[in-house]
Order: structure tokens, then C-alpha cells, then sequence
């Protein structure tokens, strides 16, 4: 059995730990069940007050849910794009890496590009911040994903970036690994997003 | 950020794995879409919600599972999501709970 609290050898990072766990992986972890709390608290809320229109447009009558659905392909096919990219700087292969990691932050751009698209749509017809509670939590709720999609994308970059210069050696797996589980979570939010506040309101409540 | 002896002796998938788990995981989202417009054609939303809400739930697993790797990491990394993922259905339904049941805001 080997000692979990060693050192690790042949690396400038060398540090150990009680358990034999990355700190910062635990960290990342412990982050990411910490914003569950946070997205579940906004997507309860949109579900509160997803009735409350104030006679202002319902969710049938809003959304595109056949362009929705196309960016929610492309951040899915993100995801996809940063585990292809995970594993090619475990495998050593530095240049599939940055293609993959550059690939899934256009991906996430795209992404944030449809959405900011969406919501100028959704200004034109009178539907905004302060339109009802329903305008509001939906904003909000979407508002502070795409935050989140914003903040991956500048990580995404920033290691691009490290790598181009190449102070982002294979050794440093683990920090593409825990980046990619940002990621992940942000793509995990927007499955349910997609289905609880898209698709099921607009289908209940569809006119007929 | 540095590999440690824990990362060193676990293994993740494979790209063909990776890829075979993004193709389900679009096939899945197609489903949802096919799904969605056939409330149109007079599909009971009765039976498709719930389908909705499944495919949700597996695809969330899946990315869950594989592609940040839960199903092969570490078990306290697994306790620490779904730790979280458990206080968010708790604070869901206290707000539910709350709106329903108790005074109503007056919108």
C-alpha cells in the first residue's frame, strides 16, 4: 500500500495530503455542491412563480424551443469536447488538447451568443426584468448560468493560453480535470434547466 | 494543481467511451425535442411529462457519472455532490412547501 501523505516526487508542486485526495479537486467538488444549493434555490423559484405572467407573455408564448434545443446540443457536445480534451493531455498529446479546449470555448460561446440572441428577442416583445415574476425568475435563473458559461469560457481561454506558452506541462492534468468539472456542472444545470423551465411550462401551458 | 498518489491509480474512460456516452446523451436530447412537439399532435402530457423528466434524470447521471468521472472517483467526492444535490431538493421543497401552503405574496 502506498503512503498516501508522501510528498510527490519529480514535480515543482509537490505537496501532500491526509487523505490522498488533490486539495484543489476537493475543493472544486465541494464548490460545485455548494452551487447546487444555488441553482436550486433559483430554479425553485422560477418554479413558483413560473404562473405569475401579470398578463404579460406566458412560457408557450415566449419561447423558441426549437432554437433552445440546438444550444443545448452545442453545450452538451461541449462537454464532450472537454472530456476529448482531458484526455489528451493525460495521454500527453498537447496539441489535440488545445484543439478540444479551444473547440469546447467556442462551443460555450456559441452557447452564450443564442442566449444573449434569446433575451434581446425576448426585450423586442416587451419581456424583461420587471415584466412579471415569472420574466424575473426566468432571468434571473439564466441570467446567472450564463455567467457561469462566461466565467468556464475565460478559464477555457486562460489555459489555451498557458499551454500556447507552455506552462501547462501533462503534469498538470488535474487542472484541466478539475476546470472540466466546472464545466460539466454548468452543462448538468442546463439539462435541467432546459426541461423544467423550458419544456414543461411551455408545454402546459400551450393554448388547447 | 499536482497529481496525487489517489489520481495516479485511478483510471478514467477511454475517448471511445467518451464519445459513445455524447452520442447517447444527444440522442437523448433529440427524444426530449420529439417529444416536446408531440404534445402538438394531442400526446398526452401526462405520460410526456414524466418521460421528459426522466431522460433529464439520465442524462444528468451520465454527465454526472462519466464525464466528471463520479462513478470512478473517489467516494467522498460522490458524498460531497450529492450532499448537495439532497440540500437542493430540501430547499426546493421548503420553498414549495412554504408557497403553497402558507400566506400567499400577493403578486
Amino acid at each position: 500500500m502506498s503512503d498516501m501523505s508522501a510528498p510527490l516526487p519529480g514535480t515543482d508542486y509537490e505537496h501532500s495530503t491526509s487523505l490522498g485526495l488533490s486539495n484543489n479537486k476537493m475543493a472544486m467538488w465541494t464548490f460545485i455542491g455548494s452551487e447546487c444549493l444555488f441553482f436550486g434555490a433559483l430554479i425553485s423559484t422560477y418554479l413558483i412563480y413560473v404562473g405569475r405572467t401579470n398578463e404579460g407573455p406566458t412560457p408557450a408564448g415566449i419561447y423558441d424551443v426549437p432554437f433552445t434545443s440546438v444550444s443545448t446540443f452545442i453545450l452538451l457536445m461541449s462537454s464532450l469536447g472537454m472530456v476529448l480534451a482531458l484526455a489528451a493531455i493525460q495521454a500527453g498529446e498537447m496539441r489535440k488538447f488545445r484543439t478540444w479546449i479551444l473547440a469546447t470555448g467556442l462551443m460555450g460561446a456559441t452557447f452564450l451568443a443564442g442566449q444573449f440572441y434569446e433575451f434581446t428577442v425576448f426585450a423586442a416583445e416587451e419581456f424583461n426584468l420587471t415584466t412579471s415574476p415569472f420574466s424575473s425568475s426566468f432571468f434571473v435563473l439564466t441570467g446567472f448560468h450564463g455567467l457561469h458559461v462566461a466565467l468556464g469560457i475565460l478559464m477555457l481561454l486562460a489555459m489555451w493560453t498557458a499551454s500556447m506558452m507552455g506552462r501547462l506541462p501533462q503534469q498538470l492534468h488535474t487542472t484541466v480535470e478539475n476546470i472540466g468539472l466546472y464545466w460539466h456542472f454548468v452543462d448538468i444545470v442546463w439539462i435541467i434547466i432546459f426541461t423544467v423551465v423550458y419544456l414543461i411550462p411551455a408545454a402546459t401551458t400551450a393554448p388547447g | 494543481m499536482a497529481e496525487t498518489e489517489y489520481d495516479k491509480e485511478h483510471t478514467h474512460p477511454g475517448v471511445g467511451q467518451y464519445v459513445e456516452i455524447g452520442i447517447i446523451l444527444a440522442v437523448m436530447t433529440l427524444l426530449e425535442v420529439i417529444l416536446f412537439e408531440s404534445f402538438d399532435r394531442g400526446f398526452s402530457t401526462q405520460v410526456g411529462i414524466p418521460a421528459l423528466i426522466v431522460l433529464t434524470i439520465l442524462k444528468f447521471l451520465l454527465v454526472v457519472l462519466w464525464f466528471m468521472h463520479l462513478r470512478f472517483d473517489h467516494k467522498l467526492f460522490r458524498r460531497l455532490f450529492f450532499v448537495g444535490v439532497a440540500l437542493a431538493l430540501l430547499v426546493f421543497g421548503i420553498v414549495g412547501a412554504n408557497f403553497y401552503l402558507g400566506p400567499q405574496p400577493g403578486f
